[in-house]
């Protein structure tokens, strides 16, 4: 007898007009001391067969059919104080954010010797123990002192470790972890995720392990199961779906994921979720707009120099005194791009990337060192109206194309006010068929200029992110994490589309973001950050192959492999 | 700990003077007291005389100096128009303001939080759709009208409660309370309820916005994926969390529970402070007015100073800051 069986799940949610099938007809089972991992893109409903188990369904949703049974004992029909006895103490569930998983008002002894107390009746002073006992199980040192300590003094991954202790209070047989290192960064997620691979073998707990992941599931899980917009398409050992997936979506999905092991020149075309094809527009850039900007630099010669750039942030202090604290978010950083190559620069969160791209843009001011762009300097205030026109050439591609949009603006509009405000087109009707057109080369139809942002998905909208860029007629295009926020095939196609448009148009890139395999992908050098400073700057592939710094090396070590030629 | 509040009461001293100063630089257009403190006969010397011995002919900036040194010294001056010190007045009117203003304050708080909660657990419920109908009600209606409805459906037409004043009062010490009499408890109904009315329908939409907010906070779902009880689940982790931002407002509203005690004071005649006011306003009498308008800037001051304590003490994220 399975551990957990789910047995033809499906969830349905009522909506205005009709029903929302979120897991459809789902049948699964986990053995003890197995991982399965449940991967799928966001909207697969991979989330929400853990919530049905957990009888933790949002309102609306509901089990519309199917049965879950834990040891044989059915627990989909429970009444709800007898599902509450279940939760935490036979099922433990983790969440994906560590840093809102906690109540932040509450110590850590107080939150764990709470659930101690109301699963095991132990009595205070027993249960401070068990809370200890747990804490140095997860991997927490100092834990006598520490557990009387409040979240907030503790940083990201040691929260995930309490998480994980606050889920393993009662002893449970089954553990429903959520995206648990999703929020993490690479060298954390890897301790995490060994510290859930051992308590699973010492414990003999069951674990679905649920991710967007395949590089996770592809280190953690034992079997695998493929969701696909509420449908179980595969289910099979990790290294079959990976080597030799068998359903087309999984051979799309796969094929989707940048491998960390090899530098591939181009995803496979993903197309499996689409229906017809894009528009593929070419523009003659001897006779459009677009190749009508500032003259093309030789390859080679260095477009962006960077020197001895620091920057300072200041918090705190006022009029009435308390000490100002300061974070020295770059350190005396030096580096250069040359023309039409792509420059990456990879690090944790923290490591003060994202500021030299801001630093770039003019967004903050540096507090010491030069950027020059062509000659121009990019760190002081433009001196001539042509000055002015040169620093448009460099444009940015931000994170979240959630944020980053007006809503309130059509998107031929926003395409086409860099066109408008900078005035390279002589007319407003011209501006909007030069935004049409730009529309068509990040591959999106021509009804497009007429929606509003809110209209489009996530990746999408990271299209027109990119053709606002365009707008400029940008020599040099930074992006800012692009594609983090994005499903994976979907980055597969802005990861195209980024090439294909630095070959088409001659781009410069810089290329920043903290995933090593993307990297890998996309960058002909690579600057490695860590606090601050650069610690390695080389060739791309030189970083994967032949690391110089210890830190490098043990970033390289610690991201999630995931090879399908060698599964 | 003993640093921030040190700090906070020199900033508080800054904002004192400035409050001061803004009040005495308006009352050189309300009026010219001289008009009201002297008769229909009066002669120009008399007015010149009399101006002097005020200290009205000074610049304000020295009329406020000298309001402030005697002030600094429990000295608030003497009323132009009772010809009595201000600090008399104000300790004889003070308690019946006071205590209507704890009074309602108390009703809004503890009257606010429970229905606030009640309609954020119980979102869909036939009695949260009342509560909320009616409390728009209350929102919307001006103090005095609400003042007025009630005197006329409980004093006039039912006959259960006193229209106006304070009832039977008890001397303890230089303090007059009427709480401890049947007449003076019976008589704080109405203008409480009137004063804090507005306050509590303001509480209990903040409490219900901010319960809601928070239970569905990450952290609730996982004290639940926990299997804790409801109860712990409601009222240990989620109202905590809630009386955070809930505290700075009704900090503030009981400030003004008190400043706006104006109206409700006229509405049902209640001898405080506020009253007293409104008769200065119309006799330009200078030392309650600038007495009254510093006093109540001192109690907002003190409020907010209380309030960041507050803060402080319930949330730990803040006490790590203070090290810093």
């Amino acid at each position: 007898m399975a551990l957990l069986d789910i047995e033809n799940l499906t969830v349905e949610y009522p909506v205005r007009h009709g029903i929302f099938t979120a897991v459809d007809d789902v049948s699964l089972t986990v053995e003890r001391g197995e991982i399965l991992g449940i991967v799928g893109e966001s909207g697969a409903g991979k989330s929400t067969i853990g919530n049905a188990v957990m009888g933790l369904l949002s309102s609306p949703g509901r089990i519309a059919g199917g049965t879950v049974s834990l040891e044989g004992d059915r627990i989909d029909a429970l009444n709800a104080a007898k599902m509450r006895s279940l939760r935490g103490k036979r099922i433990g569930m983790i969440f994906q954010d560590p840093m809102t998983s906690l109540n932040p008002l509450e110590t850590i002894e107080n939150q764990l010797i709470e659930t101690i107390d109301h699963h095991l009746h132990v009595g205070t002073a027993e249960a401070k123990e068990r809370a200890i006992r747990l804490l140095e199980q997860v991997g927490i040192a100092d834990a006598p002192n520490r557990i009387k300590q409040y979240p907030h003094e503790f940083s990201g991954g040691m929260r995930q470790r309490v998480v994980i202790a606050l889920a393993l209070c009662a002893e449970p047989d089954l553990i429903i972890a959520d995206e648990p290192t999703t929020a993490l960064d690479v060298s954390i997620q890897a301790q995490i995720l060994d510290l859930i691979k051992r308590l699973c073998r010492e414990e003999n707990v069951g674990m679905i392990l649920v991710t967007h992941d395949m590089g996770v599931i592809a280190e953690t899980a034992d079997r695998v199961a493929v969701m696909y917009r509420g449908k179980l398409v595969e289910l099979g050992d990790t290294a079959q779906i990976i080597g030799q997936p068998q359903h087309p979506y999984t051979k799309v999905l796969i094929s989707a994921v940048p491998p960390s092991n090899k530098r591939i020149d181009r995803f496979t075309r993903v197309d499996y979720a689409q229906s017809g094809t894009p528009p593929k527009a070419d523009i003659d850039l001897n006779t459009h707009w677009l190749g009508d900007g500032p003259a093309r630099q030789i390859d080679g010669q260095a477009m962006l120099t960077v020197a001895s750039l620091n920057k300072v942030f200041r918090s705190g202090g006022g009029l009435f005194g308390g000490k100002a604290q300061e974070n020295h978010a770059v350190k005396d950083v030096s580096f250069h791009v040359k023309a039409g190559e792509t420059f990456g620069i990879v690090g944790e969160s923290g490591s003060g990337k994202s500021t030299i791209a801001r630093l770039i843009t003019g967004i903050h001011k540096p507090t010491s060192g030069e950027i020059h762009f062509n000659g121009d300097p990019l760190h002081e205030k433009p001196k001539t109206g042509e000055e002015i026109l040169r620093r448009r050439q460099v444009q940015m591609v931000f994170q979240d194309p959630y944020s980053s949009l007006n809503a309130r603006m059509r998107v031929g509009d926003i395409v086409a006010e860099p066109i408008r405000v900078n005035g390279t087109a002589p007319s407003t009707s011209a501006a909007r068929t030069i935004a049409a057109d730009l529309l068509a080369l990040v591959e999106l139809d021509a009804d497009a200029a007429l929606k509003y942002p809110h209209a489009f998905s996530g990746g999408q909208r990271q299209r027109i992110s990119i053709a606002r860029a365009l707008a400029s007629r940008p020599r040099f295009l930074i992006c800012d994490e692009p594609t983090s926020a994005l499903d994976v095939s979907i980055q597969a196609q802005i990861l195209n589309l980024l090439k294909d448009l630095q070959a088409k148009l001659d781009l410069t890139l810089l290329f920043i973001s903290h995933d090593l395999p993307v990297m890998r992908q996309m960058c002909d050098r690579i600057a490695v950050m860590r606090y601050g400073e650069i610690v390695e700057q080389s060739g791309g592939e030189a970083i994967f192959t032949a690391p110089q710094h210890s830190y490098t090396r043990s970033l390289i070590d610690l991201m999630p492999k995931f090879e399908p030629d060698r599964m | 700990m003993a640093l921030y509040i040190l700090r906070r009461v020199l900033q508080s001293f800054f904002v004192l003077l400035a409050v001061g100063l803004v009040a005495f630089s308006m009352f050189r257009f309300v009026g010219d007291p001289v008009d009201n403190l002297l008769g229909q006969e009066r002669t120009q010397a008399d007015i010149e005389r009399l101006r002097d011995v005020l200290g009205l002919n000074d610049p304000f900036i020295v009329q406020y100096w000298n309001f402030l040194k005697d002030a600094v010294q429990g000295d608030l001056g003497v009323s132009f128009r009772q010809g009595r010190p201000v600090m008399d007045i104000f300790i004889e009117r003070l308690p019946a303001t006071l205590e209507l203003a704890l009074i309602s304050a108390i009703f809004a708080v503890v009257v606010g939080v429970v229905l606030g909660v009640y309609t954020a657990l119980k979102p869909k419920g036939w009695l949260t759709n009342l509560i909320l109908t009616v409390s728009l009600v209350g929102v919307s209606l001006p103090t005095f009208l609400i003042g007025i409805l009630l005197i006329y459906v409980f004093a006039v037409e039912l006959g259960w409660l006193p229209s106006f004043g304070r009832g039977e009062t008890v001397q303890i010490g230089w303090w007059t309370t009427g709480l401890l009499t049947g007449s003076g408890l019976k008589a704080l109904i109405l203008p409480a309820i009137t004063l804090g009315l507005y306050q509590m329908t303001l509480i209990m939409r903040l409490v219900r916005s901010e319960m809601t907010e928070v239970l569905g906070s990450d952290y609730i779902r996982f004290a639940r994926a926990r299997g804790l009880t409801d109860r712990s689940i409601h009222f240990r982790h989620a109202i905590k969390n809630t009386l955070i931002p809930v505290i700075t407002i009704t900090g503030l509203q009981l400030g003004s529970i008190i400043a706006f005690a104006i109206i409700t004071e006229t509405v049902f005649q209640w001898p405080g402070v506020g009253l007293l006011f409104i008769d200065s306003v119309r006799f330009v009498d200078i030392p309650v007015m600038a007495s009254y308008l510093m006093m109540i800037s001192v109690m907002f001051v003190a409020i907010n100073l209380i309030v960041d304590i507050l803060y402080v003490i319930i949330d730990p994220r803040l006490r790590a800051g203070e090290n810093t």
